[in-house]
């Protein structure tokens, strides 16, 4: 009964289509992450549109709801791929596909790869509703917007697959959302610039993911041109990204002990 | 008596198990003819998952070797020629049977042809479009089964294969899995139901992470004047306790 030879390889989309297939029967987590973060957004254009402009000045929605773009993706996507990856770890089916040919990177790269498109999507659907229903303009490209909002929710997944190394049981995984994507939203520069924060803080947001996505997003609110200061803050996203997917994949040895 | 013909498939030479500071196999050997089926029989907590996970890859050993076919346990080269299931179910329960199934054999490098041969073989044709969490557990279980069986493998290691299933099922997966030994797959199947010991060809009897024998029931039963495998083994915990 011996394989033919050849037959040795893992079909490369082998875990990819498997992705796709769960999802299709799990429409509640593909509604927290194309529908949720929609009516979140929407919900805060509601609450501020009463709200006057400061004399002068822009309605605050109009830099607080381009803002969300870098708030709401990461933190979605955090909790769903944490949760889905820490369940692949419990219920036994990572120890077995890991005794299988693929390969872990192949592995981590096809959860990234399907929970991306999806950003994509999402992105689409909250770049689309702010600069269009909402009537929010910008000033730089709308495409930039766009791609930071991909890259912030890439680095959700990358970190959530990560995260799910640390955790035991779904409800641990939950719980890393506060700790882990709390601190990011409050030190990003929603509330307060980062100049205007206390130096401590101010020197730890500029290490964190969320706040290099939002400074993109400040910047494109009032600049026609993309800052190479953005640009780099842009790759660096990407950057953390893959090396939290590099990090996520040396946490699932085959052999434990 | 297996156990002492020809070259051996599955060596399993002095392997010693610690995990944390519990030691749980204490330096066990044992030898696995290619086409045999050989039992795994012992309490639960004696450490039969903790080999089966060592044999399979999954499980970091701190000495002594396990060689399949000649070849150390977990190389890469091994992964495509070894099937195994866990004790719990570890297949997707939210999508299909074919699904599951049909990534299973892609990972292996298989057809989607032999996944639909095997689910069919595993007598689930019926179901192929279902999903695995509207079966009932015995149904599962074979997909569990199907799962390891679509790469084809040399070796075939299953954890509590029949644990929970009623008895038609239980002698048709026995009846197949005497098939498989026959067109020479060796496999190595673990239960606590010492009666099981009577569909292998050899028995392996664990106690606290030790063997107390490897032989045919038969040559158990007359070695220890007792007439049932579970008598058989009483009889070898009181005589290694003597």
């Amino acid at each position: 009964m011996s394989a033919a030879p050849g037959a040795a390889r893992s079909h490369p989309f082998a875990t990819l289509i498997r992705i796709v297939r769960q999802l299709r029967h799990d429409p509640r987590t593909v509604g927290l992450v194309l529908v949720v973060p929609a009516l979140l957004l929407t919900l805060l254009y509601f609450v501020f549109s009463n709200v006057p402009a400061p004399p002068g000045g822009k309605a605050p929605f109009d830099s607080i709801g381009p803002i969300m773009l870098a708030v709401l993706p990461m933190m979605l996507m955090f909790i769903v791929t944490s949760v889905v990856m820490l369940r692949e770890r419990t219920t036994g089916t990572l120890e077995r596909v890991l005794t299988t040919p693929i390969s872990r990177w192949n592995l981590i790269a096809s959860y990234a790869a399907v929970f991306g498109l999806l950003a994509v999507l999402q992105a689409l659907i909250l770049g689309g509703l702010v600069l269009g229903p909402m009537g929010v303009t910008i000033q730089g490209p709308w495409a930039v917007l766009m791609l930071v909002a991909v890259l912030d929710a890439v680095f959700g997944v990358a970190f959530g697959l990560l995260a799910s190394a640390f955790a035991r049981t779904e409800f641990q995984a939950v719980q890393f959302m506060p700790l882990f994507v709390g601190p990011q939203i409050f030190l990003c520069g929603l509330f307060v610039p980062g100049e205007q924060m206390p130096r401590v803080l101010e020197a730890i947001a500029e290490w964190l993911p969320m706040t290099w996505a939002a400074d993109v997003v400040t910047d494109l609110l009032s600049h026609a041109e993309v800052s190479s200061a953005s640009w780099w803050h842009l790759a660096a996203l990407g950057a953390a990204a893959i090396a939290a997917l590099v990090m996520a994949s040396a946490t699932m040895p085959r052999a434990t002990t | 008596m297996a156990p002492s013909v020809g070259e051996a498939f599955l060596d399993v030479r002095d392997l010693v198990v610690r995990r944390g500071e519990n030691e749980v196999l204490h330096g066990v050997s044992c030898a696995l003819q290619p086409g045999s089926v050989t039992g795994l029989m012992g309490p639960s907590g004696c450490g039969k998952s903790t080999l089966i996970r060592s044999i399979v890859g999954a499980q970091r050993i701190t000495s002594g070797s396990i060689t399949i076919d000649g070849v150390p346990a977990g190389s890469p080269q091994l992964r495509h020629r070894v099937g195994y299931t866990s004790q719990g179910l570890s297949i997707y329960p939210d999508v299909g049977v074919r699904d599951n199934v049909g990534y299973f054999a892609r990972l292996a490098g298989a057809s989607l042809q032999r996944a639909d041969a095997i689910i069919e073989r595993v007598g689930l044709a019926d179901h192929a479009g279902h999903k695995v969490s509207r079966l009932s557990g015995g149904q599962a279980n074979r997909v569990s089964l199907a799962c390891a069986l679509v790469g084809s493998p040399d070796l075939l290691v299953l954890d509590e294969p029949t644990v929970g299933l009623d008895p038609l099922t239980r002698e048709s997966l026995w009846e197949l899995f005497a098939e498989l030994a026959s067109s020479g797959v060796t496999l190595l199947v673990s239960s606590h139901v010492m009666d099981e010991a009577n569909r292998c060809d050899s028995v392996l009897f664990m106690r606290d992470g030790r063997f107390l024998a490897h032989e045919s029931v038969a040559a158990l039963q007359a070695q220890t004047g007792t007439t049932s495998p579970e008598g058989a083994f009483l009889a070898l915990v009181r005589e290694s306790v003597a």
